[in-house]
């Protein structure tokens, strides 16, 4: 299951946040900038996942639910001592890095080419899109997000079934 | 195709219609006397050129609070025409960063109104801005529920993704009922959505499984991809989540081999393939699906052999869409209970991917066959060329990954190869794995070594390479492991002096170099060695050696123990003057680590008051025993030379006996004491094993065996082996006493070879009544991880007919179901 999906620049602007699983605002504030932090230093001949060091993922765990706000922060102070349960599958284009945060056991390679298909929808619906197109139209990249993605899982993968509905709510306004 | 110079134009042709036109429209802000102001508000557009264009970060929240004050003002007006415009900057700079949780009650205001843009960025401020711990959010359920009845797809769909994305649990379950309907409606669209909403409610309450269990039969059916997908993911979650779905489920397993089939061979439609894979996405869920249904279960797996066969042996990989497929179906085909021959084919695969071009690939190659190397060796073994190639990845998780692999598949066949493999990579990985590579190639050497000289040679190299990273326990292995090899002592001394003489920094090398030194160095000074080049050393060099090690400021206390000891030795084995040790004892005599100190006073003394006993306390060591590891053959007979070449103390008699005892075991045989006959006495009461109402029989699978008989004390030993622990042997000792007298403080002990382990557990009592009474048991556990022969020595005591009597024997016709 997907945690969430990030994309942000390589100045660490958030392009777009969508979160799937329940997270404070700082909270939240705290895993974009970890994310940025461990993304931005790695280049190419680094793999396309951020896994803990040790490698051997123990089965899914999940995060402590329902804890108070102030413990789970206590429980952040380390971005490996979380991503022991979630690992990190980015992919950059140009300037900008689209991170989705996954469970361990989840397939690497299959959520990597969830990402360029989505990236390939972004460039049909913009018309060879750039970082200032989901700038100014980011409630539109929301909608192709929830398109695409839900519930934390892959809806739609036609990309041409994705571009018809999207022109079709866009004549709604 | 992204480019980050990018044009305008192409936002601005998109513009939102609600804020397209261009004129002013008036935000009034509350005023007491009643005049209204008109302030023009700015479009969404303009606004964020307005913030892009702040240089610095102090601008940007000037302008940011500004805007939001306007926000607020407008927001307690109340106006419903540009609400959404209002929200929609709201949101932009809560994206950025900035609060906007006065804009919660908006969103609600704007998901009720009829209006479909209101509708879109209410429900989007919604999923941005409430989330559970909101009090509001529960508000928006009637709204919600509202939109999900009418009937405009696109409406419905946002209700649908709103609470997916941000339901809570009552949320769920005041709403599953609507969900439901919507499943089986006919748009499509619709129930894509609803299908995943699904999912999400599930996660949130998993009592609404029974719900949504009986709809997912019919949602198979569907050709749509988008409601197949969500389809699988549901019944997933509902598997992973209860048993008893799973039971259920497990009755789809043809159709969803079907299913796959099809996609495989004929591939459904063109607009789901991607890079020529028809619609990979599908397939893994597919197969995860398949995976969790066939663990654990014969027919399962057995239905979806061929299929994973094919899918596995037809999939293109030359993209990364084709090996994302294949992956899963490996993963599928190790966790289920798969015929033996997919499984090489599956090792094969992994074996592939990492000669792959892509680093993402051998990634996940190698943290798979990490995964299996435990349960499929063999096949794991054949790429062992490959794997060692990857040590030499630039990407740190990769090569670690590599480490760990390599060492599971070290064995006592390629452990040279592997082990020079190794100390290559020692040298020029990264720090942080240095301490797990050089632990690593410890523990290998010490399981696998061919040869006592390769083992030490090893350690050897390890401790210059790393001498820092390696475990505390190093030197103390290396020592016992230089100890027992008496033949060779002088090959080590030599190759330690060298070492040493060469630096002096590496603390783990010294200390054992010390101690190496101290123990034999006379063997140093004799000048030859067939295995080394020769070595002339003086004992002016040795001994200016050890103190450069006590002075150096490199040298660790514990270090400085060493070669103070060192030198206090080589004070017998050298044949020199020992003035000059003498001098350096005192010094230290003085010094102010407390250690030191008093290990230079007492050997002061040693040398002033007790030089008569100097010889005899500073001879050679015995070894010492280490705790617990195995020992091999070779150790076990140096160490029985050395116990008999030292004077060692025994203090009672009776230990010494024990110790008779154990010698005869180590397989030095024939010249102790001959066990005494053991003849059954010809006349006595031959009483067959009465039945014991208070020990339990154990089960008769390995014959029973009287070992002995006097007097009419008889004691039998009955033997059971567990099957769950193929190394344990469990013997119930019983005597039993069919005399006319009682038998008294009646002790029964066992010795076993060294290899074995033995426990002896309290015997059930120690009087044996007379004419055929309760007998005493007593259990004995042996360990026998070796399957070695077993041999048992047995030694009784016991007071019997007023005469105290002891037997020791060796048990012999031991049945070899015993340690087979």
């Amino acid at each position: 299951m997907i945690r969430f999906i990030l994309i942000q620049n390589r100045a660490g602007k958030t392009r777009l946040a969508k979160w799937y699983m329940q997270f404070d605002d700082d909270e939240k504030q705290k895993l974009i900038e970890e994310v940025h932090a461990v993304v931005t230093v790695r280049d190419a001949k680094h793999t396309n996942f951020v896994e803990d060091p040790c490698g051997i993922a123990l089965g899914p765990v999940g995060i402590i639910p329902d804890l108070p706000v102030s413990r789970s922060l206590a429980h952040l102070h380390n971005l490996f001592c979380h991503f022991r349960n979630f690992k990190i599958i980015y992919r950059r284009y140009a300037g900008l890095y689209f991170c989705i945060c996954v469970d361990v056991n989840d397939n690497n390679l299959a959520y990597l080419e969830a990402i360029h298909n989505f990236v390939e929808v972004l460039n049909e619906y913009f018309h060879n899109v750039c970082e200032l197109d989901l700038v100014f139209n980011f409630y539109k990249v929301y909608t192709v997000v929830d398109e695409m993605f839900l519930a934390g899982e892959i809806r739609e993968t036609s990309q041409t079934k994705v571009l018809k509905q999207l022109l079709m709510l866009q004549s709604l306004e | 195709m992204l480019s980050t110079n990018g044009s305008r134009g192409g936002a601005g042709t998109h513009a939102w219609c609600g804020i397209s036109s261009r004129s002013v429209e008036g935000v009034g802000c509350g005023d007491p006397r009643g005049q209204r102001m008109v302030v023009p508000s700015l479009k969404l557009q303009d606004l964020i050129e307005e913030i892009r264009g702040a240089k610095t970060q102090a601008q940007e929240r000037e302008v940011i609070q500004k805007e939001c004050a306007h926000i607020r003002a407008s927001f307690r007006d109340g106006d419903p025409l540009h609400r959404h415009r209002q929200l929609a900057k709201l949101l932009y700079v809560h994206m950025l960063g900035y609060p906007a949780h006065f804009g919660q009650m908006e969103c609600l205001k704007l998901i009720a109104s009829p209006r479909f843009t209101d509708k879109r960025v209410g429900y989007l401020g919604a999923m941005l801005l409430l989330d559970e711990r909101q009090d509001a959010h529960l508000l928006i359920t009637n709204s919600i529920k509202n939109d999900l009845s009418q009937g405009i797809q696109a409406v419905q769909g946002l209700a649908l993704c709103t609470l997916s994305t941000m339901g809570s649990a009552e949320m769920c379950r005041d709403l599953a009922t609507e969900v439901e309907k919507l499943l089986l409606q006919p748009s499509s669209y619709v129930r894509k959505k609803a299908v995943l909403t699904a999912v999400h409610m599930i996660r949130k309450v998993p009592e609404l499984s029974n719900i949504f269990l009986p709809p997912c039969a019919q949602l198979l059916h569907e050709r749509h991809h988008g409601i197949l997908l969500g389809t699988i993911t549901l019944i997933t979650e509902l598997c992973e989540r209860s048993p008893a779905a799973l039971k259920h489920f497990r009755k789809v397993v043809p159709q969803l081999v079907k299913i796959l089939r099809t996609l495989v061979t004929t591939g459904y439609s063109t607009e789901h393939s991607i890079s020529g894979v028809s619609d990979p996405f599908l397939q893994v869920r597919i197969l995860r699906l398949l995976r969790i249904l066939g663990r654990n279960h014969e027919e399962s797996s057995e239905t979806m052999n061929d299929l994973l066969a094919q899918v596995a042996t037809n999939t293109d990989t030359s993209r990364n869409a084709g090996s994302a497929v294949l992956f899963e179906t490996v993963l599928t085909i190790m966790d289920i209970r798969s015929a033996p021959g997919l499984r090489v084919l599956a090792v094969n695969i992994l074996g592939r991917f990492l000669l792959n071009n892509d680093k993402n690939i051998r990634y996940v190659a190698l943290t798979s066959l990490l995964r299996m190397v435990q349960s499929d060796h063999s096949a794991v073994q054949r790429h062992r060329p490959t794997v060692v190639e990857c040590l030499r990845e630039p990407d740190a998780s990769l090569s670690r990954r590599a480490l760990e692999l390599s060492l599971a598949l070290v064995n006592s066949s390629n452990v040279r190869a592997m082990t020079q493999e190794l100390q290559s990579f020692l040298e020029s990985c990264p720090p942080d794995l240095r301490a797990d590579c050089a632990s690593g190639i410890l523990l290998a050497a010490e399981r696998f070594a061919p040869t006592k000289r390769w083992h030490i040679d090893t350690i050897l190299r390890v401790l210059t390479t790393a001498g820092i990273y390696v475990r505390d326990d190093a030197v103390a292995n290396l020592t016992q492991l230089i100890g027992g090899a008496q033949e060779l002592h002088a090959y080590s001394v030599r190759r330690l002096y060298s070492a040493l003489a060469e630096d002096i920094s590496q603390q783990p090398l010294v200390q054992v170099a010390a101690w190496c030194i101290g123990e034999y160095g006379d063997l140093l000074l004799e000048g030859s060695c067939e295995e080394t080049e020769p070595l002339q050393v003086e004992e002016e060099e040795v001994l200016a050696l050890l103190e450069k090690v006590l002075q150096s400021h490199m040298s660790q206390p514990a270090t400085r123990g060493y070669a103070l000891t060192a030198l206090m030795k080589l004070s017998t084995r050298l044949r020199g003057d020992s003035n000059r040790i003498r001098q350096v004892v005192s010094i230290y005599g003085s010094c102010l680590d407390v250690e030191l100190q008093q290990r230079a006073v007492e050997y002061n003394t040693l040398f002033q008051k007790y030089d008569h006993m100097r010889a005899a306390i500073l001879e050679k060591m015995p070894l010492v025993e280490r705790g617990g590891s195995q020992v091999d053959g070779e150790a076990k007979e140096s160490k029985e030379a050395q116990l008999s070449e030292t004077a060692l103390v025994s203090t009672e008699p009776q230990a010494s006996k024990l110790l008779d005892l154990l010698d005869l075991l180590d397989g030095t045989s024939g010249d102790a004491q001959p066990p005494p006959p053991l003849d059954p006495s010809p006349g006595g009461a031959l009483v067959h094993l009465l039945d014991l109402p208070g020990a339990p029989p154990p089960p008769p699978s390995i014959p029973n065996l009287r070992v002995f008989e006097r007097e009419g004390l008889q004691l039998n030993l009955s033997f059971v082996r567990p099957s769950g622990t193929p190394a344990l042997l469990l013997i119930m000792v019983t005597a039993t006493n069919t005399s006319g007298a009682d038998v008294t403080h009646f002790i029964c002990q066992a010795a076993v070879p060294k290899s074995f382990q033995l426990q002896l557990q309290a015997p059930s009592g120690d009087t044996l009544p007379a004419q055929g009474g309760l007998p005493v048991t007593q259990l004995l556990r042996i360990l026998n991880p070796n399957k070695a022969p077993l041999r048992l020595k047995l030694r009784l005591t016991y007071n019997h007919f007023g005469q105290s009597v002891q037997e020791i024997f060796e048990v012999n016709n031991l049945p070899v179901e015993t340690w087979q």
